[in-house]
């Protein structure tokens, strides 16, 4: 095939990487309502630790029902017809969002270097992954601000009809440990973009990002209200959120176990407008014409990534017959290469989990697959005497009946399965409660066009994985989740449409 | 074109806006103008490179305000478009870095070139009203406001002008990719040099075009300096090439051109016949124009007196009447008639007409000596064929193009200044009886770019509205202008619309693409 024209990249996006900062002052340790700093009501706080040392980074304001009380209270106001933020042009919201943008840009350096500390994430990815993810999403909101059109309908009879797309009002937003500031962002971009209000809970083991951007969103002039982040815990402030009757929408991303808790509590309280990005065991279907190079690093990255804490994990590799035993080889030569150790230092490959729970629980679910006979290739143990560090773990011999090849483990643990005939494996790939992304790797026209109408997931990659960005829509099938982010469809899911209907005295075309 | 910027689009909104004043441009305090802007970019600007006529021919341009001569420019013809050409070719090939870009990137382009702009909005506007004469402060407040927010506004579309997966019958999967077009000829006016480079800019960049522009040989100086901001954020060489020149040797070149994809123009309805015709000739190139109007303003005797009389002023006085959507025809119902034309006159006779780079101007020179005798050639046709004349009707100085508000009452549908467009200084007032009556008036004319009604009455306003024929109806305001909303002309008055959404529709091709699938499932 010719390829024309140079192979180098026409926009460099990713700057070079600098070293993480030395010396990172936590300054935003409060909770964020009316652009102002104010403590917990009850007055508690609670400790974040750095997963890598398990040593204590700060104390942060824990709040909970009264402080989400409060922070509504200012959502609501800002909210209010008449108010700064509904009187504002569209475009202006734009205008904020690449505000905001700009400062993320400006402060990359100290927020990859809190992602790193907080989250355990290796700085490398944080600052060039995770902070270009969070400009180029907040860039691609800001555009939309003035573009969520509504629509004029030739309606039957003597009227003229339109629709305005309203912002729907309050919106909760429960956001998870593992991607803090890229989640923060799809949140607060497509929310605010659409004239929304918000109250955000960041996770309770990843709270400082989020606080820093609070900050940020001050200086790039939101009006107060506009942007409340109220760090807590799931069961207190969480709830409090999902059952709250002054607020409009809850949108979520986290377990499965705890999207079913906020449905039912938006069903029980308000019927709040309800997303939910949940979890996922997403497959990898690998036939033999696949370019094997590819396919094992593709398919090695989908799992490993990030110490495997992806929703989007490839989790259930299904591997055709023929190429088997060299594809478990190659995975798991590719495996033992890795380096784990301080996600700050440079050439570190895989930093620690989030904390002892999830740590404790992935090598539980190990176990469980040494149990069941799969057959561990490498890995299995925790790695050094301290930090939540879990080995490159991968096994052959999966079968589909296995805890391993059931649940989702977010962890570094790899699952290889065979496959004989195409038929069976979109029946096994699709035998699951989630339905959150799946990709197929084939030169095959045919089947690759196939997979992409029979697997039941909201993203499905071709000869790719993990190839996300601000323009595409992501959320899940099944039980991975409600509704879609990012991309045009994510607007729909902040936007309340109102049909106007005004009598004329007649008609025309 | 163009809304009282400001002052206009605060008062329809309500008290809730007075107490937010959120808007950045109203905010911004003017910076005092240097009526002496240096002149840097005077040539022809090709692959992000600065070249001198093929023929080494030079025109001036000139200050209007005074006639003097203001600088030297490069003359594009036949042979420097053609230079034009190749290099956007090339940059349009297939894998050249233009092609293979992020589409958001060319969208972080197009915010950077507005950052650009920004920076240099002073120098920008001062430059703009040496060269054209609209006063500084309208250049600063509405013009470079809305060149800002223009270019932001299509960057924004750049990733998100999606093409579409279909449902097609049979054992298909069937895509449409919306591809650029290619190389787009672009041929601007001299009323709003600069807001006319964005509307065109914009749209073509956005969508991954790459473009030959041609400014107006009167207006060339603002436009040029702008190639120089275009460099300066990083677009690729060809992928904007500006040729300065004449339209019938550079811009007839661009239009039959056998190389330029599309070519879009927006000036005079007679022109735009001429592009259509060199794009029919030659390879069916596409063909957008946005031309001439003959636009209506109706006032009904409910409408809010105050408020109608100073929007009917503004709507034809605007930049020195020299907007394609002037209010050219104001219709009066007739019980207000009278009063509203008194105070017509009033307000016309209240203008400030001056110096423009002096605040308190309000009205500056025409653009040039041909365009300032044709208009005082209309006023003589007004008074000849029996309008009368209710102020103004002469030149308003001893030297520069300035031409005094000119107020015409009883003007009749079939008089010259009632049927062709003037774009001086010179509004007439038309009498009317009932809504059947002033809408049959109304939209009988060859032209159908814009139109208003002013009226307290919801079912009037939704009936004119839906009856006139018109690519713009206004209702209680004029001249009211976003990026985001689309702009163009029924009958006469154009082809296709520019901004919006639908803006975006010109530059893009659209291809199906439908690949053989084993077994379709829904």
């Amino acid at each position: 095939m010719k390829k024309q024209g140079s192979d180098s990249n026409p926009a460099p996006v990713n700057p070079a990487l600098p070293e993480p900062l030395k010396d990172l002052k936590i300054k935003y340790t409060k909770i964020f309502i009316n652009n102002e700093w104010h403590d917990s009501v009850s007055g508690k706080k609670f400790e974040v630790f750095n997963p890598a040392t398990e040593e204590k980074i700060c104390e942060i304001e824990e709040g909970d029902k009264a402080d989400v009380d409060k922070a509504v209270k200012a959502a609501r106001k800002a909210f209010e017809l008449g108010s700064p933020w509904r009187t504002m042009d569209a475009s202006e919201r734009g205008r904020l969002l690449n505000k905001l943008a700009d400062l993320v840009e400006r402060d990359r350096l100290i927020l990859a270097t809190m992602e790193t500390i907080d989250g355990g994430k290796l700085f490398s990815t944080a600052y060039l992954m995770d902070l270009g993810a969070c400009i180029k999403t907040l860039r691609y909101c800001a555009g939309w601000a003035d573009k969520n059109h509504g629509r004029t309908m030739p309606m039957d009879g003597n009227f003229f009809t339109f629709t305005r797309h309203e912002p729907i009002g309050v919106c909760g937003q429960i956001i998870p440990w593992n991607f803090p500031l890229v989640m923060f962002v799809w949140k607060i971009a497509p929310a605010l973009c659409c004239g929304n209000t918000v109250v955000v809970k960041p996770a309770e083991q990843t709270p400082l990002s989020a606080l820093y951007m609070g900050s940020l969103i001050k200086e790039a002039g939101f009006p107060p209200g506009v942007v409340n982040i109220v760090p807590g815990f799931g069961p207190t402030a969480g709830a409090a959120i999902s059952h709250h009757m002054d607020i409009d929408k809850v949108a979520f991303t986290g377990s499965t176990e705890v999207g079913k808790l906020i449905k039912e509590a938006a069903g029980k309280s308000n019927l709040k407008r309800v997303t939910l990005e949940l979890g996922g065991k997403s497959p990898i279907v690998i036939f033999a014409d696949a370019d094997l190079d590819a396919a094992v690093e593709f398919a090695h990255i989908g799992l490993f990534y990030h110490q495997g804490q992806c929703c989007i994990a490839a989790s259930r590799i299904f591997v055709e017959e023929p190429i088997y035993d060299e594809f478990v080889r190659r995975s798991i030569e590719r495996a033992k290469k890795y380096t784990l150790g301080n996600p700050l230092l440079p050439g570190v490959q895989q930093g620690p989990q989030i904390d002892k729970e999830q740590f404790q629980k992935i090598l539980e679910l190990i176990e469980s697959g040494k149990k069941e006979g799969a057959k561990l290739e490498c890995g299995g143990g925790p790695w050094g005497n301290k930090g939540y560090f879990i080995q490159p773990t991968v096994f052959s011999n999966v079968t589909d009946d296995m805890r391993i090849a059931k649940e989702e483990i977010f962890g570094p643990v790899q699952q290889i399965m065979k496959f004989k005939t195409t038929d069976e494996v979109i029946r096994r790939a699709n035998n699951t409660t989630y339905g959150l992304a799946a990709a197929v790797f084939t030169k095959d026209v045919d089947k690759a066009l196939t997979f992409t109408a029979a697997l039941q997931a909201g993203t499905v990659w071709v000869n790719c994985y993990s190839a996300l960005s601000a323009q595409c829509p992501f959320g899940g099938f099944k039980m991975s989740g409600n509704g879609r982010e990012m991309g045009e469809y994510g607007l729909h899911e902040y936007t309340e449409v109102k049909t106007v209907t005004i009598k004329i005295p007649q008609k025309n075309s | 074109m163009l809304r009282a910027a400001v002052r206009g689009a605060r008062l329809c909104r309500g008290p809730a806006r007075l107490s937010a004043p959120l808007s950045a441009a109203a905010a911004s305090p003017i910076p005092a103008p240097n009526p002496r802007p240096e002149v840097a970019c005077t040539k022809i600007f090709i692959n992000n490179e600065w070249h001198d006529a093929v023929s080494k021919k030079t025109f001036p341009s000139v200050n209007p305000a005074t006639g003097e001569v203001i600088c030297q420019v490069a003359e594009g013809d036949k042979a420097d478009v053609d230079k034009a050409v190749k290099a956007a070719k090339a940059a349009f090939q297939l894998g050249s870095p233009w092609r293979r870009m992020d589409a958001s990137h060319r969208g972080k382009l197009l915010n950077r070139l507005a950052d650009l702009i920004e920076r240099d909005r002073a120098y920008l506007a001062a430059l703009e009203t040496l060269d054209n004469g609209k006063p500084y402060s309208v250049a600063y407040l509405v013009d470079l406001d809305m060149v800002v927010k223009c270019l932001r506004y299509f960057a924004g579309w750049s990733d998100k002008f999606h093409g579409k997966t279909i449902p097609l019958d049979g054992d298909f999967f069937c895509y449409t990719r919306h591809e650029p077009v290619g190389v787009c000829g672009q041929i601007i006016p001299w009323n709003f040099p600069l807001l006319m480079q964005a509307w065109k800019l914009g749209p073509a960049l956005a969508t991954g075009n790459v473009v030959v522009m041609k400014v107006a040989e009167q207006t060339p100086l603002s436009a040029l300096y702008v190639a120089n901001l275009v460099k300066e954020a990083g677009f690729p060489p060809g992928v904007v090439n500006i040729v300065p020149g004449y339209g019938p040797t550079a811009g007839a070149a661009i239009s039959s051109h056998m190389e330029v994809d599309k070519v879009a123009f927006t000036g005079s309805t007679e022109v735009g016949h001429l592009i259509q015709k060199a794009a029919a000739e030659s390879n069916l190139k596409r063909v957008t124009l946005e031309l001439g109007g003959k636009s209506p303003n109706i006032i009904m005797s409910d409408a809010d007196m105050d408020w109608a009389v100073e929007q009917a002023h503004f709507a034809l006085f605007f930049n020195q009447g020299q907007c394609c959507c002037a209010g050219s025809r104001t219709y009066v119902q007739e019980d207000i008639y009278h009063e509203f034309v008194e105070r017509s006159v009033e307000r016309a006779k209240s203008r400030v007409v001056g110096n423009p780079f002096d605040f308190k101007t309000e009205q500056g020179p025409q653009v040039d000596e041909e365009q300032f005798k044709k208009i005082l050639g209309y006023i003589s046709a007004g008074k000849r064929e029996g309008a009368k004349l209710l102020c103004g009707g002469n030149p308003a100085a001893d030297r520069g193009y300035f031409i005094q508000p000119t107020v015409f009452g009883d003007v009749q549908d079939n008089m010259t200044i009632a049927r062709e467009e003037i774009f001086g200084p010179v509004m007439q007032i038309l009498k009317f009886k009932t809504i059947e009556e002033v809408i049959e008036r109304a939209n009988d004319s060859k032209y159908g770019l814009a139109a208003a009604v002013f009226t307290k009455d919801l079912d009037k306003a939704n009936y004119v509205s839906q009856a006139l024929r018109a690519g713009t109806v206004w209702i209680n305001c004029y001249d009211v202008f976003g990026a985001q909303a689309p702009f163009g002309g029924y009958k006469a008055s154009g082809s296709g619309r520019e901004l919006g959404q639908y803006g975006l529709d010109a530059y893009l091709e659209v291809k199906n693409v439908t690949i053989k699938i084993p077994q379709k499932n829904s």
